[in-house]
């Protein structure tokens, strides 16, 4: 049971950053690779805030996602938006650079060993729900994404934001004609996509220690969900996170040597099976 | 398909199917003529290695620049074949042409497998398909006991070339690597100025024409796919080799990020681009080892550049001006 829990955690955490990729590739056609490296930055962003500034771990898990995304804006106002005229794969590698850059700051400041973060004395402690031992930290962690992975959802399909969002991804021409700012709508797209991997980073940052490395191998494993599930619905970013997460969780079970390559099995299998993915709708 | 033909023709003047450009093979003299030398003015090992991502930058550049495919993952290939001939030349005790061999041997088997589940999916997919292919790789390398995990296979021994000439020297073994890594990369202009390699061009400028022109685009994709797996294999062995070493660094994606980087620097899809990326690279990270983290960040800063500014690359710029394909 106690496998499965960290598998749900872990899914909570795919589900958000393949949601951000997802919201992201449907509007920019990038792959943000740098994805990974925002999630850390978030992490380490809610360190400082503790660290320097003495703000708590509420504060920052709306203040870091802030901080995360502006940092993101400036990085899309300035540099990829000279891109989308371009091939795909040159958004990509800009992204892998910015990862490299920034991953390579933040180990030159801090070191590979990791920075201790407490959990908050509110969560602190644990429940026995009689079957397992429920730590509240991580209930928590699972609960306060599912919010934000179905409100980012509801915000997307059910609002007019979310309305004009899926039109520019279909026809960005055609909606900038009806007087909509698109390229506003891209910069806060991308803002918001990168917001939410600082967020998953303040999650995380009290059960894995704030460390320069925690994003890279992270956004492989992402990737991978990514293709499996396609990047044509939100939902299904959503539901495909949880799901490989859980199925992690249950490798590590009953068979622990496979746990780190399961979703890479799974990916293979899905891609002789179903190549435009579970819940694809055409392969670009 | 004479309007295809005509168009690449017209798109490349100097290429000609019998044989090398004149211009061509006076830069491969003088490049051999300078590598001839090299090993009594600089230290060999550091020659070798470079000639070594040469290698490996070319045979990734004929995926990219000439395919037209992003592999993010060449990393499985290079590191793959080095375990592989590592492990044949210490535990099989095997000699050093053999055991580079079973290395590009080990590599063509893997990107067949892997490039044929890959090239399902395009464009951006097909990348990171690659990568998460290659980083299962490394969870492989990370875990089975012949790789040794987190030590590697150390102390390679380097044998006798067929059982005769000793490479313990640093200089034999230097001409045993400029043999083999020479003889590949004039192996891949062969390939990039075959029919096959006109081919190839058609797919990566117009695959649905390329379709229905009649050629069968995924064996086209698949051949490219494992010839460039194979290289790259054969240039990792040779480094396994070199440095009577096989590690966790030579599979890990940061490996498939350098790869990416010395082709973009250089100049992909042009000849010697790869080459020359491979020499900056390797010579910066010579110099800047001392620095530590400050070569990743230097690494994405010229990746950034490259993206925004100088998507040529050198050698493209250099062609550009020449009006000549380099």
């Amino acid at each position: 049971m106690g496998q499965l829990l960290l598998g749900l955690i872990n899914g909570a955490f795919y589900a958000i950053l393949s949601l951000g990729l997802a919201v992201i590739f449907g509007l920019l056609n990038i792959i943000n690779f740098a994805h990974g490296a925002l999630y850390m930055a978030g992490a380490f962003v809610a360190w400082m805030l503790l660290n320097y500034v003495g703000i708590g771990y509420w504060p920052a898990l709306i203040l870091s996602p802030l901080i995360v995304g502006a940092f993101g804006i400036l990085l899309e106002r300035t540099m990829m938006s000279r891109l989308y005229k371009l091939d795909h794969l040159y958004g990509l590698l800009l992204t892998f650079g910015l990862a490299l850059i920034i991953q390579g700051l933040f180990r030159n400041y801090y070191g590979i060993s990791g920075l201790p973060y407490q959990i908050p004395s509110q969560l602190s402690g644990g429940q026995n729900l009689g079957f397992m031992f429920l730590p509240n930290y991580r209930g928590w962690v699972v609960v306060a994404s599912v919010v934000v992975c179905f409100g980012t959802w509801f915000m997307i399909e059910k609002t007019r934001l979310g309305a004009y969002l899926r039109a520019a991804t279909e026809n960005p021409a055609l909606v900038g004609a009806f007087g909509v700012n698109v390229p506003l709508l891209i910069t806060l797209t991308y803002g918001f996509g990168v917001g939410l991997a600082g967020f998953a980073g303040v999650l995380a940052a009290p059960i894995y220690s704030v460390n320069p490395n925690m994003g890279a191998d992270l956004i492989i494993v992402v990737f991978a969900v990514v293709v499996i599930g396609g990047m044509g619905s939100i939902l299904g970013a959503i539901v495909t996170g949880y799901m490989l997460g859980i199925v992690e969780g249950l490798t590590r079970v009953f068979y622990p040597e496979g746990s780190a390559v399961v979703i890479f099995v799974i990916m293979a299998i899905v891609l002789l099976i179903k190549p435009e993915g579970l819940f694809g709708k055409e392969a670009r | 398909m004479s309007m295809q033909q005509t168009e690449i023709a017209a798109a490349s003047p100097a290429v000609n199917d019998a044989g090398m450009s004149p211009l061509h093979k006076m830069i491969f003299l003088v490049l051999l003529a300078f590598l001839l030398v090299l090993p009594f003015v600089v230290y060999p090992v550091f020659a070798m290695k470079i000639m070594c991502f040469a290698l490996f930058a070319a045979a990734f550049n004929l995926l990219l620049g000439f395919g037209g495919l992003l592999s993010f993952g060449h990393a499985a290939y290079f590191g793959g074949a080095s375990y592989v001939a590592a492990h044949a030349a210490k535990v099989w005790g095997l000699t050093p042409e053999l055991s580079v061999l079973c290395g590009a041997a080990a590599a063509a088997f893997l990107g067949l497998v892997i490039g044929a589940l890959s090239i399902r999916r395009q464009g951006i997919y097909f990348a990171m398909v690659t990568l998460a292919f290659a980083q299962m790789v490394y969870f492989f390398a990370l875990q089975v006991p012949f790789t040794g995990g987190e030590d590697g296979i150390q102390s390679v021994p380097r044998g006798k070339l067929f059982g005769l000439i000793s490479l313990e020297n640093n200089i034999s073994l230097y001409f045993f690597v400029l043999a083999l890594t020479f003889a590949g990369i004039l192996f891949l202009y062969r390939v990039v100025h075959s029919p096959f390699g006109q081919v190839l061009k058609a797919i990566r400028e117009n695959e649905p024409r390329a379709i229905s022109l009649g050629y069968n685009v995924n064996r086209y994709k698949l051949i490219v796919f494992v010839l460039s797996a194979t290289f790259a294999g054969l240039a990792g062995a040779i480094k396994s080799q070199v440095f009577q070493l096989a590690s966790l660094t030579d599979v890990h994606w940061a490996m498939s990020g350098e790869v990416v980087l010395m082709t973009l620097l250089g100049g992909m899809g042009t000849v010697f681009g790869p080459l020359l990326g491979a020499a900056i690279i390797v010579t910066m990270q010579n110099y800047l080892a001392t620095f530590g983290a400050w070569v990743t960040i230097i690494q994405g800063v010229i990746f950034v550049i490259g993206v925004l500014l100088f998507r040529e690359g050198i050698i493209g710029v250099i062609s550009r001006w020449l009006k000549r394909p380099l």
